[in-house]
């Protein structure tokens, strides 16, 4: 299968949890799109990196599509208009992550474009290459940026960073992210169900950018549905598919490329190190929408789910629309919903209220119930080493999360706090019901820098 | 059955993640107690009543003594979490049966309070609560514990009318056959005798991932390594080394402790090693025919260094130091 590669696939990395996948909800729905919201907000901040100044002004009527707030800064991207509209006046919103972010609201008015013509647009019809002649890795680069693109498996990292290129680091693989190991989500595996082709044009034109010579679509094997349109749509071009071993957390950046490629990413860097450019399967969609139809991202797709919502969904929404407006659209929640969590259940944000509207980076939206989160009273730790045994980056989580409860800098320190990477597989597997991950985000802020 | 709730203002805010494995620790320690399961039976059949009514002694004292330090603390009460029932059970399979019943009533009282309670109660503990009691009793009583208390020449309990058999071979020079080591039919303290019970036990253990499977390997390797290179290069020997006194109990079940053992993967290798080497250097050179207590104990007393020398390397590397 992977004839043409450079490197044997291992497909998977050492320790790590299975947790319950509850994907069934959710995996056989089709994506839907949301009927026309009457208003949207849009945070000038959704990714990693400056924030954007606005563009325009109050009362001005924008189109689908229109630059709305933008910066100067390398590391940033652009936000634009995801209905056709008048713009209302700026003011803050609190996004799921906590941060206080300034926002632009717009009210549609008028023609929207909607139902089968949007799914058209963003997910739909065929993708051909051949314009790609015309571009250079330079303009895509640039191209990718002034769509506003950034990472759509959740840390939402401008996209545009990775793929220009850099004499010193030169890259020769890039890695579409299908894992989607978060339990419940499944708004990757339908888009690689529903939109192959799109993602397999996506992969083609951002290996042109950065320069990538292999280019692996690694999925989890629990998507087997997704692994076979992927093949299909693959067969012919240049693209590979990697099973990989379904096991959490396969998706984060440092499992990926060393389930797929065997390189290690040095704590503290990034896949570019190794010679690696990641981007999630939904990302490569929107390049490819972006260089082959010229829209930029205003789009995307959210999976609703959980035992607390009426009926689970993947929509596809505007950026901007509030989750009120997609729980709406599932037919509500229901009375033993508990926790609502942005993005899955072991590294997603829980919200307070359902006002906050969805970003570039939101995955999923989940409604919890009391019986899935099992809070349990915080016993002592009996040093079982369960989180130890499933710690993905070879840390002791129990002495990193015990040293930060007591501010002991220099232990914290020689256990290597500052490498966890939060992704919780100690917390879900701790016994005594120590928020492990929570005291080490604690230390991380609070440890003196020197 | 559409039921809009979203009249509820505020929603549960907590930080990931937001799912648990199906664990809780009384759930481990309960798996403990399965697994000691096969051992008192053992010790029944071979001791009789006797053995039972030790575990009872014992286990009641550590309640009450749990509960008595608990109130004196101020601190919840902590029986459901089950630690202070393994300590009462490990120490009674750890006394001769003929021991009468304030040896483990004392040994219970003094493991708990001073192995566990003035430590700072369940986790904080440095040495094994139950191997502390045992240690208290043994010097305060030689003569309740020592190698001669427990022959009963004229018992109608098979097993205690000769001695253990560590005690035979390293006072007579007898062997005592692998079959009988194996089933148990041999004196000794109640949880030790059966090799086949320890096992079955400790396996179990292993399997759940309630105990560390590197202790109870690196421990019984080192001992057969030993044997083999320093006492006998012989299968048969150095299998009698492994069945006879406490080796397999202690390996499975008195090392493992988790709180007292270190959390390092390559630390309970460490750990496993040192107990392995300090039994042998125990039953060959001390005056004891026995040392796993004491082995464990000098291992407890070590493993915060241990831990420290063995911190594994993250993956990706250590943390780049700032400039
Ligand atoms: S899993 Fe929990 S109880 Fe076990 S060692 Fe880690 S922190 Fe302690
Ligand atoms: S959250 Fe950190 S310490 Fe815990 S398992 Fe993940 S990387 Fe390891």
């Amino acid at each position: 299968m992977n004839a043409t590669l450079n490197f044997p696939v291992k497909g998977t990395f050492a320790r790590g949890v299975h947790p319950a996948d509850g994907k069934g909800l959710a995996a056989d729905r089709p994506i839907e799109v949301l009927p026309a919201v009457s208003q949207i907000v849009i945070a000038l901040q959704q990714h990693t990196g400056a924030p954007c100044q606005a563009v325009v002004v109050p009362k001005q009527q924008v189109r689908l599509g229109e630059k709305i707030g933008d910066a100067e800064a390398f590391i940033s991207a652009p936000v634009h208009a995801a209905v056709n509209g008048v713009v209302g006046r700026q003011s803050v919103v609190t996004l799921p992550n906590a941060r206080h972010v300034k926002m632009i609201p717009i009210t549609a008015e008028g023609e929207q474009l909607e139902g089968r013509a949007l799914y058209d647009e963003v997910l739909g019809g065929e993708w051909p290459i051949e314009k790609l002649e015309e571009w250079t890795p330079q303009a895509i680069a640039e191209r990718v940026r002034d769509a506003g693109i950034v990472g759509l498996g959740g840390a939402a990292f401008p996209t545009s960073v990775k793929l220009v290129r850099n004499e010193k680091k030169p890259v020769d693989v890039l890695l579409l992210n299908g894992c989607e190991c978060e339990p419940y989500l499944t708004a990757d595996c339908r888009i690689m169900i529903e939109a192959a082709r799109g993602i397999v044009a996506g992969a083609r034109i951002a290996a042109k950018a950065c320069g990538a010579k292999d280019i692996v679509v690694a999925i989890e094997n629990n998507k087997p549905q997704a692994i076979e349109a992927m093949k299909t749509a693959a067969e012919g071009t240049p693209v590979q598919v990697a099973a990989v071993e379904t096991k959490y957390p396969m998706g984060g950046e440092k499992q990926t490329v060393l389930a797929v490629t065997g390189r290690i990413i040095p704590t503290g860097g990034l896949p570019l190190d190794v010679g690696v450019v990641v981007i999630n399967v939904g990302t490569a969609l929107a390049v490819a929408r972006a260089i082959l139809r010229d829209g930029n991202l205003t789009h995307r797709v959210v999976t609703v789910t959980g035992a607390g919502v009426h009926t689970p969904k993947n929509l596809l929404v505007p950026v901007g629309a509030t989750y009120r407006a997609l729980i709406e659209c599932c037919g509500g929640l229901l009375p033993n919903a508990a926790r609502i969590v942005s993005g899955g259940p072991m590294m997603g944000f829980t919200v307070g209220s359902l006002d906050v509207p969805v970003t570039k980076g939101t995955s999923g939206i989940l409604a919890l119930t009391d019986q899935d989160v099992r809070t349990s009273e915080e016993t002592q730790c009996i040093r079982c080493g369960r989180c130890v045994d499933v710690c993905p980056l070879n840390l002791i989580p129990t002495r990193l999360a015990l040293a930060a409860r007591q501010k002991e800098w220099d232990v914290a320190k020689r256990y290597h706090l500052m490498a966890c990477m939060e992704c919780g597989c100690c917390a879900y597997a701790c016994p005594a019901g120590i928020p492990l991950v929570q005291l080490i985000r604690m230390g991380k802020v609070q440890m003196p820098r020197k | 059955m559409v039921e809009q709730n979203d009249n509820r203002a505020v929603y549960e805010v907590a930080c990931s993640p937001h799912a648990r494995e199906e664990i809780n620790t009384a759930g481990i320690m309960l798996d403990v107690l399965i697994a000691l399961i096969p051992l008192v039976l053992a010790g029944f059949f071979v001791f009789g009543v006797a053995a039972l009514r030790q575990i009872l002694y014992a286990v009641l004292s550590a309640w009450v003594a749990e509960s008595l330090f608990n109130w004196m603390r101020g601190k919840p009460f902590s029986l459901k979490d089950g630690s202070a029932a393994i300590t009462g059970v490990i120490l009674a399979l750890s006394l001769p049966a003929t021991a009468p019943w304030y040896v483990a009533v004392l040994g219970a009282v003094v493991g708990i309070g001073i192995g566990k309670a003035i430590f700072g109660g369940l986790g904080y503990n440095l040495f094994n609560p139950a191997m502390v009691g045992r240690a208290f009793v043994m010097i305060a009583f030689p003569s309740l514990m020592g190698a001669s208390a427990y022959v009963l020449p004229n018992s109608t309990v098979d097993a205690l009318t000769s001695a253990t058999p560590l005690t035979l071979l390293k006072m007579e020079g007898v062997l005592t056959g692998l079959r009988a080591l194996f089933l148990g039919t041999t004196n000794g303290s109640i949880g030790e005798t059966s090799a086949l019970a320890c096992l079955i036990g400790g396996i179990y253990l292993c399997m759940r991932r309630t105990a560390s499977w590197q202790i109870p390997v690196a421990m019984l390797g080192t001992m057969a390594a030993v044997s083999a290179l320093a006492v006998s290069f012989n299968l048969l020997d150095v299998l009698r080394e492994l069945a006879a006194g406490a080796a397999l109990f202690g390996a499975f079940f008195i090392a493992t402790d988790p709180v007292t053992s270190p959390v390092t993967p390559k630390g309970r290798w460490v750990f496993g090693v040192i107990v392995g080497l300090f039994v042998m250097v125990l039953r060959k050179l001390s005056g004891y025919p026995e040392g796993v207590m004491f082995a464990v104990l000098l291992a407890n007393a070590v493993t915060p260094l241990i831990n420290r020398w063995t911190i594994p390397t993250p993956v990706g590397g250590p943390v780049p130091v700032r400039k």
